[in-house]
């Protein structure tokens, strides 16, 4: 897709003397609305989580690109954001929310305590080394912590990630 | 209400088995031997001019030098009626590091003496749920004991030249 058709409704318009038909892609129809309305999970454990919540208000608004509004339940998320320093006594839960968000779902890792344990890299017992260790990792952003821009960066370098995918590949590559 | 005077007071009250008087930065500060640290919070607590009723903190610390009684719990009282702080330190030996509850005095103390008992392995007994609180329950060792090496300090690989700075 060229630069310019990126936010464009992935169809033609065929005009007819009724109206008119629209002609697509299952895949491309699919992807444009998953990735124009991902809502991520009410996830944050430390700093990182101040940008994101930043990203969120006003003067970022993470609206405009399609995020709306984040949920306090994985129930309703399409999108995790692991903002901040996962422990070895929240890994446990990190995952049960994952497990529990409904796919098609995709993970950021957001500042170098999720990327790699960070600071905590050397002589720690209790900070998990990287939160990809624990689920699967879509777009990393390093940082300490990421500014809001590099986290509205990542959501924008994901919606391109799942404007490539194919609807049945998906399934089928990640075996769920 | 000063320092001198509850000093004045517990001594009074206790004599000599207070040792250890110190005011670093103004904070009042003693010890006592360990099986007494009841009887003396409880006096701090009921005492109609102590009025030591709020546990600001309740910690650990382990002085491996002090062989013997490595280990050291350190509360932290407040009187918010005179606005007075102290800090009450007993010392335990790591063999044995058994120390009575103030559960039932304060409430509070609960996850604080977990946090304690998480970190230093302190024992506390009559606990009604000592368990570990911030770590994973399946640690088996006391990480905030001086037992593990110091990180060498002539490693380079954190030096700013390492990240372009």
């Amino acid at each position: 897709m060229a630069e310019t058709e990126k936010m464009i409704f992935p169809a033609q318009l065929h005009q007819t003397a009724d109206g008119g038909i629209v002609v697509s892609k299952l895949d491309e129809m699919i992807n444009w609305a998953r990735s124009n309305s991902l809502w991520p999970l009410v996830f944050g454990t430390s700093c990182c989580a101040i940008e994101m919540m930043s990203a969120a208000d006003a003067k970022y608004d993470w609206s405009r690109f399609g995020f709306e509004v984040a949920r306090a339940t994985p129930r309703q998320a399409d999108l995790i954001i692991v903002a901040g320093t996962i422990v070895m006594k929240m890994a446990p839960v990190l995952k049960r929310l994952y497990d529990q968000m409904p796919d098609p779902k995709y993970v950021i890792a957001m500042g170098a305590c999720t990327i790699s344990g960070g600071p905590f890299f050397y002589n720690t017992y209790s900070v998990v080394k990287g939160v990809d260790h624990v689920i699967p990792v879509d777009v990393y952003i390093p940082g300490c912590p990421p500014r809001p821009e590099a986290l509205l960066h990542a959501m924008i370098t994901l919606q391109e990630k799942i404007k490539h995918e194919t609807y049945f590949g998906k399934t089928k590559e990640s075996g769920k | 209400m000063t320092n001198e005077t509850v000093r004045q007071q517990l001594t009074e009250k206790f004599g000599e088995q207070l040792t250890e008087w110190e005011e670093q930065f103004g904070l009042l500060t003693f010890t006592a031997p360990a099986e007494m640290n009841l009887k003396v919070i409880q006096h701090l607590y009921d005492d109609e001019s102590l009025r030591f009723r709020f546990l600001t903190d309740l910690t650990g610390v382990h002085y491996p030098e002090r062989k013997g009684e490595e280990l050291c719990v350190v509360y932290h009282l407040h009187n918010l009626v005179d606005n007075i702080r102290l800090r009450f330190k007993i010392y335990v030996p790591s063999e044995k590091p058994d120390v009575y509850t103030i559960t039932q005095r304060f409430s509070t103390a609960n996850w604080m003496e977990r946090e304690t008992y998480d970190f230093f392995g302190i024992n506390f007994i009559g606990h009604p749920n000592l368990i570990r609180i911030l770590n994973v329950d399946e640690m088996d060792y006391f990480p905030m004991r001086k037992e593990y090496e110091m990180e060498d300090p002539t490693r380079r690989d954190k030096d700013n030249e390492m990240f372009g700075r």
